[in-house]
């Protein structure tokens, strides 16, 4: 069966600002593996395509700003619906925090969370309507 | 005690600092404040300090001691609290320790809360990380929560009862009777999170998925439906609605079709339909498209649905968004083999890749190029891709070149052609020429007979230019052994002769003899070729004398092969002309020729063994025939490996007397001269000694050894005593079975014999 392994923000300088695994890793493992997808995207660009195999599986990446959103699956997925699903999380980023930044997401990092537990779940893309998770999010925060 | 700053601030603080080690203090700081913190119980602040122990673990510092503290934030009832709480559980537990079983009854308790988002955040926390055991626990929350008429948690439960399954397949069967009517459900997201679960559920059970199948005409409808439907803002995704969901239900049908016709059939129209009708301006379309094409292909649709999706590949490779020629590529090479025609109608646009900027893109395009070389086109595109391989990057040049070589030996259209398109790629990617390419080629060469002028002609020329690239001097040095002689005698019929004499030839041999440039490999064949001229040519003197200077190379395999061919010279000058003739037509399967040496004490031997010749049998050899004792060599082809040449030496002694101190030695060089040869020589166990006084010798060394002596004095005095006491009825023994003793080494030469394996 196919499923999301994880996702990854990173900055251009390797700083992790999102790391949600969906896989069961050790620590070290963890920091190898966080080190090893930089390495091999910060290397490409535009003229690569947005697609990269990774040890047996491959990664869906985007660049937004010094920003590199990835996401690790399996082999035989479609890559293009993950494009899809790169863009509509940062859309989502974005509208919650009225034209993100990264700073944004350094000092609310456990908000960031939140929307990525909103969209996704168990390696799934979970809800893809934009208003409504939007929505939730609100609910959420008013809960503060 | 001051309140714990807050988060904002520390993280603030921590951005200030300059160096690495700066922040490693800060943390630390913090680390040991919130540490005493924790041990002061403090309920009001534990969230904050478990906020600002993530933040510095997502900077890469330990935070584990902070494990606790989250499962008792999770035990709160604060919403705030839990939510920490859970996201602390999710970054710092993981499975493999057993602090997490203790979340299990928290997240029993939260499941069944009043308020859905703390239900949520359960569900979610138990759908990332939940373990076996935890899964197991809970998988009955899990399933109550999928009955909810409540969307919201419906759709976490769905995907939370996908990791479930996951973790634990047997509790599949558990969640059935919820699934009965999720696909009624008008909500997307849990229409969307209904179709992975089903999907997951069909992809583990073969049951399951016999089960499911009678919910193709349900798909079916609510794909329609997102198609067709007007604009649904809460799923737009420019301009297609939903297009997640569509993609997930294309999937689900592809899994339900695959291997059933009646479903396969029920699937063709909706297919079609979305293959005509999807945008295709952005990549959200494609994703559809793509999907479709995925599905199409898996499925038993009919012939012209696959001719309807091999031509949205082909439109996706023209496409100027490099990911979807990716894509394209990626899908078309797995559907060459059965689609060929369908895919051969787009073979100019996959040869086009071949310039493309992406590294990843213009591998795919090789791969699939040479997948669609055929009788018919092998011209055409033997020029592209011969253009290809002078241009590409190294790290393609060997796939390439080997991949030349492998079309041109199935379709060459005539041997010139063959011929010329070998000395291509060996003149413009020598360097990155496979080992195995020199051989195979040099098959090539020897069994196209009316070529052979052309060819040593042609490669004397290449070799005139360049002699850096290996594999190229390799195969000349080879050629112009043999042909030698028809390159000084002007032979050449398919291209006008050059003039060029033998002292020509063998100064460029020479050449290659004494420059840096060339390997011992390299070396090897040069000498061999010189060698083989000898007969060939005239001049003898100068050959021999090339071959005695040699003799005390430094490198050693250099000079043991002068040595030997000196004595070829020499001893065995009546053998030269039948060991260095030309070499026969090679059959396909034997594709290497070995040299091989053998020397012993008694003679010296060599022998040339060719693969083809082993089924017409060499014949017996006598190698020593004096005094009484025969030793004899048949040969023969290894059953069933026939890539294993087994020599047998038989001895026969025929005096009346026994013969003593017979031992057998074999000096057999590692030999990768010619072509990537080693031998292997196993010397037959079990052959008892030869020498009676060796008997003796461990018999005393046996007795001293229980004697156990501490230092050599006493080794010596021990040696003395023991060597006094041993009986005379032991060396009677000795002596008694002697005869025996040698009777069975010689069986055992007899039998056994070595097995010289080619690798």
């Amino acid at each position: 069966t196919v499923w999301i392994r994880f996702i990854l923000i990173q900055n251009r300088a390797g700083k992790t600002r999102l790391a949600k695994w969906y896989m069961q890793f050790d620590d070290d493992e963890k920091q190898k593996l966080i080190e090893e997808v930089h390495a091999v995207v910060t290397v490409r660009d535009a003229k690569h395509t947005n697609f990269v195999e990774f040890r047996n599986f491959k990664i869906i990446y985007r660049r937004y700003a010094g920003l590199y959103f990835c996401i690790c699956v399996d082999v035989t997925d479609n890559n293009l619906a993950y494009l899809e699903g790169i863009h509509n999380f940062v859309e989502v980023l974005n509208e919650y925090f009225h034209n993100v930044c990264e700073l944004d997401l350094v000092f609310n990092f456990y908000k960031v969370y939140t929307v990525v537990d909103e969209m996704f779940l168990a390696g799934e893309i979970r809800e893809t309507s934009q208003t409504k998770v939007l929505k939730q999010l609100l609910m959420l925060q008013s809960l503060e | 005690m001051p309140a714990p700053i807050r988060l904002r601030e520390l993280i603030r603080t921590i951005r200030t600092a300059r160096t690495q080690a700066e922040e490693r203090e800060m943390i630390q700081k913090e680390c040991a404040a919130i540490r005493s913190s924790f041990r002061e119980e403090d309920n009001t602040y534990r969230c904050r300090n478990v906020a600002k122990l993530l933040y510095m673990h997502m900077l890469g510092y330990p935070a584990h001691f902070g494990q606790l503290e989250c499962l008792k934030l999770i035990a709160s009832q604060k919403f705030t609290d839990k939510r920490i709480g859970y996201l602390g559980a999710m970054l710092l537990l993981d499975e493999r320790q057993d602090v997490h079983l203790l979340m299990t009854n928290c997240i029993k308790n939260d499941l069944n809360h009043s308020t859905q988002y703390v239900q949520g955040l359960a569900l979610c926390t138990l759908g990332c990380m939940g373990s076996s055991e935890m899964c197991r626990d809970l998988a009955g929350e899990v399933e109550k929560l999928l009955k909810t008429s409540n969307s919201y948690l419906r759709k976490k439960a769905a995907l939370c009862a996908v990791h479930v399954i996951r973790k634990v397949p047997e509790l599949m069967e558990m969640f059935l009777p919820a699934t009965k009517n999720l696909l009624s459900e008008k909500n997307h997201g849990v229409l969307h999170t209904s179709v992975v679960l089903l999907t997951e559920m069909c992809e583990r059970s073969p049951d399951m998925l016999l089960h499911f199948r009678k919910l193709v005409p349900q798909l079916v409808r609510i794909l329609k439906n997102l198609i067709m439907s007007g604009y649904s803002p809460e799923h737009d995704v420019s301009g297609i609605s939903d297009p997640f969901l569509q993609v997930r239900i294309l999937r689900l049908l592809r899994i339900l079709g695959r291997s059933d016709d009646d479903s396969s059939e029920a699937m063709n129209d909706i297919l079609a339909q979305v293959a005509t009708n999807t945008e295709t301006s952005k990549n959200v379309g494609n994703a559809i498209l793509y999907e479709t094409v995925l599905t199409i292909m898996d499925i038993k649709s009919e012939s012209g649905l696959r001719v309807l999706a091999i031509n949205i590949l082909g439109r996706f490779l023209l496409n100027n968004d490099k990911n979807i020629r990716y894509v394209a590529l990626t899908s078309l090479l797995k559907t060459v083999q059965t689609d060929h025609n369908a895919v051969q109608r787009h073979r100019s646009t996959i040869v086009d890749c071949l310039k493309d900027l992406d590294v990843s893109i213009k591998r795919r395009a090789m791969e699939l190029s040479f997948a669609l070389v055929n009788g018919n086109n092998i011209r055409g595109m033997m020029k592209e891709l011969l253009y290809f391989l002078d241009s590409c990057d190294p790290e393609f040049k060997a796939d390439c070149a080997s991949g030349v070589f492998l079309a041109a030996e199935k379709y060459a259209p005539s041997k010139r052609w063959h011929i010329d398109t070998i000395m291509r790629v060996l003149t413009t990617a020598g360097s990155y020429v496979r080992d195995d390419s020199v051989p195979n080629l040099i098959q090539l060469i020897t069994n196209s007979v009316e070529m052979h002028a052309y060819t040593v002609q042609r490669l004397y020329k290449a070799l005139l230019d360049d002699i850096s690239q290996q594999p190229l001097v390799q195969v000349s040095s080879w050629c112009i052994g043999e042909y030698g002689d028809l390159l000084v005698s002007g032979q050449c019929e398919e291209e006008e002769p050059i003039q060029v004499t033998e002292d020509e030839v063998l100064d460029v041999l020479e050449g290659l003899l004494v420059s840096n440039l060339s390997t011992p490999v390299t070396r090897g064949y040069s000498l061999t070729a010189i060698m083989k001229l000898s007969t060939r040519f005239s001049s003898i003197n100068r050959i021999k004398k090339v071959v005695s200077i040699y003799g005390s190379s430094i490198d050693v395999e250099l000079q043991q092969r002068a040595v030997e061919y000196n004595a070829l010279f020499k001893k065995y000058d009546h053998m030269r002309p039948a060991l260095l003739e030309r070499m026969p037509i090679m059959e396909k399967t034997a594709s290497n020729v070995h040299t091989m040496f053998f020397g012993g004490y008694v003679w010296y031997y060599f022998f040339t063994l060719n693969c083809a010749f082993l089924s017409l049998a060499i014949p017996p050899m006598t190698a020593y025939s004096k005094n009484g004792l025969k030793i004899e060599f048949t040969f023969e082809r290894a059953n069933p490996n026939p890539n294993i040449a087994v020599i047998t030496i038989h001895a026969t002694n025929t005096t009346e007397a026994d013969m003593t101190e017979f031992v057998f030695q074999a000096a057999v060089p590692k030999v990768s001269h010619d072509l990537s040869v080693t031998f292997v020589l196993e010397w037959p166990s079990q052959s008892p000694d030869l020498n009676p006084i060796e008997n003796l010798w461990r018999e005393l060394k046996v007795r001293v050894a229980q004697q156990q002596p501490q230092n050599i004095t006493a080794l010596e005095e021990i040696c003395m005593e023991e060597w006094a006491k041993i009986p005379a009825t032991v060396c009677e023994n000795f002596v008694k079975t002697y005869r025996k003793c040698l009777t069975s080494v010689i069986d055992n030469i007899y039998r056994n014999f070595w097995t010289i394996k080619r690798t």
